[in-house]
Order: structure tokens, then C-alpha cells, then sequence
């Protein structure tokens, strides 16, 4: 199968490990992989800001780049996510509806993609720790998807999955919303730390870039002795 | 004093939030618990059937309603006046008030009752009352604890005095109103209980809120859990209800699917205790009832928002289901916001009747989580409603010159790929001077105010894009 990988601006900068691990487990189930040169982000910074001249020329960007993709591929349930808000950027303009629509219709967070278009649930993935998975907002709530990651995670051998207490509640990211309300945010990421602290886990996962970035931050800056991985990289674990 | 609550910037009344530990703590267990309840009595109540069925008939009311909202606005004020009430439409605030004030000097009258509404402290009626001597007594027991503390105001939309704890409760009593029991809830309650039954003996006139109008039949129904709303309506000669112009609903059918969602989206009550439907009856010789009934429809610029992205903000039923999961409302109470309208709900509604110079804040405090949109019985999409206010607060040039400027770069950045490749290239180097172990605890320009509380992720020291190049060199 030939897909096209949007490796998000957060991954080409900072996660290019999981970036790795998600290419490397992908190319195991047969994909053909390629990386679209024009992509840069997804353009949800401006866009949740209200800048929507600015998130749209991000937007053309991207839709330029994927437009001859068959399928697009992305380690981040939030910027799959935005995406799907192509359409609605384009309302006034039919061409570009048009393509948003395109590309928004064939565009996959990575584990939807491996469980929903791939039907694979088991990756031989071998993982020891105890763990805890962090649901982003954006992925349940915009892409609707709940289910892949935990049936992906629930087959990796060694891995204690354990559940996390008002996993619904966001945990205080919102691109902007991280800087611009900081000490809401702070209070946020904060509740959600002690969640995962009282989960007894060593590893929180966690399949979005956004929020990996905000809870390792606080996890990091309190000298907590919790991992942050991405989800690909335990996907990718063989030991 | 109307809708807005506190005279501090914005950031100030979430510092005096956070402050109050009390406050914050009783905001989370009041969210855990009511949600529970909510979950309970809709996706987990068979009963009732497939909840979302349900969202999906009340959204399609509520829609239905709004798109005709001419009709049935004047098919509820003929079939109220044809039973002899009376029907004032008020653009503004001030003529509600106005209206309201003259009924009062008309009957001279002294007390008035007022049965929990919303609108009527948009509108600021009980000070406007006083204005004419007339006192309004809340009989709602949250209503009438804030009342009894000067100058404090509803934190929250169904539960008003969430902000206050028992001690608190029975110290304003005992300063305020004489009482001098203990923080037993059921002790206070009986104390405001018979505080309340003179006040209801003595009213010139009721006032109430409008939770539904029913314009089949011109009734005003109103649903309450302690039957205040009863004593309201059948004791005084003169009844006053004030209501949003929105809130009506064309038949009775629709009324029931509208309790349904309210009650159980609010509290996680399948039914409320007091359902009380009110209809002008004068000259029908009814022994309880008013003699002397008045509905005033508000507009208060909610027209402003019909015809544009925000008309389904006006399907609102005020059920706070979007503050009840609310991790921002849950961090900093309902006073932050300084708007009686609080939570997602209140950031959409608050700009559009008072305008983005007082309320333009309010949508940006919000991390666009959809929690609000997932909870809402009449499917608002509030979360995109908060991302249209802010395009607005842009487009009109509200916001910040540095951040007009740093998003402008990010236009150019995010469509110019040689840029962009520049930048992936240099940012490790760039980074070098703040990483320290790996990460950077304090970064410069706009990364300050991140690595304020977080640590910065380093720029990773490998080019993905030249990984992957060679990496697939090797795949041929």
C-alpha cells in the first residue's frame, strides 16, 4: 500500500524518534512510504488563534503537497485533526474546497490508519513496563478515535496498561492556550501529572505530539521519574 | 450590576481563583460528581434510549425554533394575550427594566418575589426595583444565600453558590440574616425556609424566569427543584416573567423532549422536582394563579447573533452540561469570567450581548479540547463557536501587535518550504546556547513564557528529512 507520510512540524523538529519508529512499523506491514518535500505544519497554531488568512496558507501548502497522495499518514491525532477543518477553511473558495475535502477524506492518525485501513491489531510488539495511555482531546473528540490505540497497545507483550484516572480531561496544550493562559494551563497539566503519578505507571504514551510536548515538559521540569513516548515508539519496542 | 461580574482584568480574577483553594477544589468534585450523575441518567439509563437520538430531536427543535423564531414569537404573545396577560417585547435591558419598574410603581408595590432566572440578572432587575422601592426577594435557597452576602453573584449557571462552602453559608446567615445554628445543610435550609415563607406571604408581585415559553398555548413553563417557582406564581395578584427571546419551543411535545435534556444534562436528574407551567387565566375565575400576568421577551442583542455563525449559541437550554466539563471552569470557577454566563457557554455568549471590548478575552480561555461540544443535549458546536470569536477579535483588530506580527511569520514560514528547511536545519545550533541536559529550562522570546513552568523539547540533532532520503536509498 503507498501511503504519504505527514510527519507534523513537532515531529520533524523534536520527536524524530517516533518519527523513525512510526516509518520503521509501517514499512513492516508493507507500506510504501513516501514524504511528501513541501509539507511543513498543519497550520493549527494560526488557525486556534484566529488567524485564518495565516492558517490558510498553511493550509494550501499542505493541500499542495498531499493532494496526489493516495493515503496520508500522521503520528498526531490533533494535526490529522486539523485536517479534517480544511474544508471549512475554504468555504468561500470552491477549488480549494475541493482539494481540502480530498485531502481531508484520505488523511489517518497513525494507529487508526494501522487498525482501521491496515486491520492489523497485533504489531509483535514487546514492551516490559507499566504504563498508562493519555487520550488527547483532539483525537477522541475531532477524529472520533478511542479504540485504536488501546488495541494496539493491549497486544504489545510486557506492557501493563494502567487506566487513568479523568482521562477525559485535557491536559492544558491548546497550542497557544499553553502560553496565553498560562497559569489555567499550569493548573491543567498539573492535575493531569498527578493522575499519572497516582497510576503507579513508569511510561505515560501517548499518540500526539502536542501534548507529549506539554506533559514531559512539566513531568521534566518537577524531576518526575516518568517516561514520555510516543506511541510508535513502544509500538516499535522489541525488547 | 447586570452581567458582568468584578471590575478586575481578566488574569486578576483567575489569580484571585486559584488563590481560593476552596473554591477550586469544590469546582472539581462538583464536575466529578455531576458528570457521573449525567452519565448515568443519559448514555446510562435505558430508559431513556439512545441518548444521542435525543440530542439529535433537540438540536432539530431548537434549530427549528430559531429559524422561525418570528412565528412563534408572535404565536406565543397571541395565544398569552388572547388569555389577558400582557406582552412586552424589550430591545434593550434598560427598557425591560423600564417596564418592569412601571408595573411596580403601577401597583405600588413593595416586595417581590423572584423565582431563579438568568435573564433577570442579565438585565440587572432586582437594583433596578430598588430604584422604584421595590425589593426583590430571591427565593431560589442559592439565590437567597448570594443575596444574603452583599454583592455576591451566581458562579455557576444550575448551581449558583458552588463558590461557597457550609461555614461560609451559615456565617453570612448569622451576619446577614440573624441565624445562629450550625453548618448543618439541613439546618440552614429550614432556617431559609422560614425566612422565606414570610416573604412569600407578603409579595406584591411574582417574578420568574422563562425556562420554556410555549407558544401553542402561551404558557411560561419554569423548572425548579425547590418549588419556589410555585409559591412565585400562585401567591401574589401580579406576575412578572422575564425571558430571553429565544427561550420558547413551539408545542408540547417538544417542551417534554426539552425537560428531558434539561434535567438530565444539568443534574443527571431524569425528571426535575417542579415542572410549573403557567398560563394567563384572567377572567376565568382560576382560585390560584395571577390576576395580573406580564411576559417580557428580551432581546439584549441576542438578534445579533441570528442569521450568523452564532445562532446556534441561541439554542442554548442553560442546562451548564459545557461548564460541568469544562477543564478551564474547572481550574477557575464561574467569578473568572465575569459574566454571569460562565464556562464555554458563557465565552460564546458573553461577546455576542456584550460585545469583545468587555468579553473578547473569554473565547481564548479555552484549550479547544471539545470537551463542551460533546456534552452539549443540543449539539452547539461551542468549540468552533470560541474559534469564530476569536477570527472576529483578529479580523477587528483586538489582538496583540507581537502576536499579529509572530503569526504573520508563521504564515510565511508555514508556506515557504526552503524557509522552513533553513529553519530545521538551524535550530539545533540555534538552540545549542539554552540546552542544557538534553532539554531548555529557559528559553528565549516567545519560548519564555513556556519554559516558565515546562521544559522545551531541544531541537533533535538528526535531519529527518535526510534520515529518511537515505533510508530510503537503502529500501532500492
Amino acid at each position: 500500500m503507498k501511503i504519504s507520510l505527514f510527519v507534523t512540524c513537532l515531529g520533524e523538529l523534536f520527536y524524530q524518534e517516533a518519527a523513525k519508529d512510526m516509518v520503521e512499523v509501517l514499512e513492516r506491514l508493507g507500506c510504501n512510504i513516501d514524504f511528501p518535500r513541501g509539507q511543513i505544519c498543519c497550520g493549527q497554531p494560526a488557525y486556534n488563534s484566529g488567524y485564518r488568512k495565516d492558517a490558510q496558507k498553511a493550509a494550501k501548502q499542505m493541500i499542495s503537497a498531499f493532494e496526489s497522495s493516495e493515503y496520508i499518514v500522521t503520528p498526531s491525532g490533533s494535526c490529522a485533526g486539523m485536517f479534517k477543518e480544511y474544508p471549512g477553511l475554504f468555504q468561500d473558495d470552491s477549488t480549494w474546497h475541493e482539494k481540502a475535502q480530498k485531502v481531508a477524506d484520505k488523511t489517518y492518525e497513525f494507529t487508526q490508519f494501522i487498525v482501521n485501513v491496515l486491520d492489523v491489531e497485533d504489531l509483535g510488539a514487546v514492551y516490559h513496563a507499566k504504563a498508562t495511555y493519555h487520550t488527547s482531546c483532539h483525537m477522541m473528540r475531532l477524529l472520533k478515535e478511542t479504540e485504536s490505540p488501546f488495541k494496539l497497545l493491549n497486544n504489545v507483550e510486557g506492557l501493563e496498561l494502567l487506566p487513568l484516572e479523568n482521562s477525559y480531561d485535557c491536559c492544558g496544550f491548546g497550542g497557544t492556550f499553553a502560553v496565553k493562559m498560562l497559569p489555567i494551563s499550569e493548573q491543567m497539566v498539573d492535575e493531569k501529572v498527578r493522575h499519572v503519578e497516582e497510576t503507579g505507571a513508569d511510561v505515560l504514551i501517548t499518540a500526539d505530539g502536542g501534548c507529549l510536548m506539554n506533559i514531559k515538559g512539566r513531568i521534566d521540569r518537577e524531576g518526575k521519574p516518568i517516561a514520555v513516548k510516543h506511541i510508535a515508539q513502544i509500538l516499535n519496542s522489541r525488547s | 450590576m447586570a452581567m458582568k461580574i468584578g471590575e478586575k482584568p481578566f488574569f486578576d480574577r483567575v489569580d484571585d481563583a486559584l488563590d481560593d483553594t476552596f473554591m477550586h477544589q469544590s469546582m472539581a468534585n462538583a464536575q466529578d460528581g455531576l458528570r457521573g450523575k449525567k452519565i448515568a441518567a443519559t448514555e446510562g439509563d435505558e430508559a431513556i434510549g439512545d441518548w444521542e437520538d435525543w440530542r439529535s430531536a433537540g438540536e432539530e427543535i431548537r434549530r427549528h425554533t430559531l429559524e422561525n423564531l418570528d412565528y412563534y414569537l408572535e404565536q406565543l404573545s397571541e395565544n398569552f394575550a388572547k388569555r389577558g396577560g400582557h406582552v412586552f417585547f424589550a430591545e434593550t435591558a434598560e427598557e425591560a427594566n423600564a417596564y418592569i419598574q412601571q408595573v411596580a410603581k403601577e401597583k405600588n408595590a413593595k416586595n417581590a418575589t423572584k423565582s431563579k432566572s438568568m435573564v433577570t440578572e442579565e438585565i440587572g432587575l432586582n437594583e433596578a426595583l430598588a430604584d422604584v422601592g421595590c425589593q426583590v426577594h430571591e427565593t431560589d435557597l442559592a439565590e437567597y444565600i448570594l443575596q444574603a452576602e452583599e454583592g455576591d453573584r451566581p458562579s455557576h449557571i444550575v448551581v449558583p453558590s458552588l463558590h461557597k462552602n457550609k461555614s461560609q453559608i451559615r456565617d453570612t446567615l448569622k451576619e446577614k440574616a440573624g441565624y445562629s445554628g450550625t453548618d448543618q445543610p439541613e439546618e440552614l435550609t429550614a432556617f431559609a425556609r422560614s425566612q422565606l415563607r414570610d416573604v412569600f406571604m407578603n409579595a406584591d408581585i411574582g417574578i420568574t424566569g422563562c425556562n420554556f415559553g410555549v407558544a401553542e398555548t402561551g404558557t411560561v413553563s419554569l423548572v425548579t427543584n425547590e418549588g419556589n417557582a410555585n409559591m412565585v406564581t400562585s401567591y401574589p395578584e401580579t406576575q412578572i416573567s422575564v425571558m430571553g427571546m429565544e427561550r420558547l419551543v413551539p408545542t408540547w411535545e417538544d417542551l417534554d423532549v426539552m425537560v428531558n435534556l434539561l434535567s438530565r444534562s444539568a443534574v443527571g436528574q431524569k425528571i426535575t422536582t417542579y415542572v410549573t407551567n403557567v398560563t394567563p387565566e384572567v377572567g376565568l375565575q382560576s382560585v390560584d394563579g395571577p390576576k395580573d400576568f406580564h411576559l417580557v421577551i428580551v432581546d439584549g442583542g441576542r438578534s445579533k447573533a441570528l442569521g450568523t455563525e452564532f445562532q446556534s449559541a441561541l439554542h442554548c437550554i442553560r442546562c451548564a452540561a459545557c461548564v460541568n466539563v469544562c477543564p478551564v471552569y474547572r481550574h477557575i470557577g464561574g467569578h473568572a469570567y465575569g459574566s454571569i454566563y460562565q464556562g464555554p457557554i458563557g465565552a460564546v455568549l458573553s461577546p455576542i450581548l456584550g460585545g469583545y471590548e468587555e468579553y473578547g478575552e473569554l473565547p481564548y480561555a479555552s484549550s479547544l479540547c471539545a470537551a463542551c461540544t460533546e456534552a452539549c443535549p443540543v449539539k452547539i458546536p461551542l468549540h468552533e463557536q470560541l474559534i469564530r470569536h476569536r477570527q472576529i477579535y483578529v479580523e477587528e483588530g483586538y489582538a496583540d501587535k507581537s502576536e499579529q506580527a509572530a503569526m504573520t511569520a508563521f504564515g510565511i514560514g508555514a508556506s515557504t518550504p526552503s524557509l522552513f528547511k533553513i529553519a530545521t536545519k538551524g535550530a539545533p545550533t540555534f538552540a545549542k546556547p539554552f540546552v542544557h541536559e538534553g532539554s531548555i529550562s529557559n528559553g528565549p522570546g516567545p519560548m519564555k513564557l513556556w519554559t516558565k513552568i515546562r521544559e522545551f523539547p531541544a531541537p533533535g540533532k538528526e535531519n529527518f528529512r535526510k534520515w529518511f532520503k537515505e533510508h530510503k536509498k537503502g529500501d532500492s
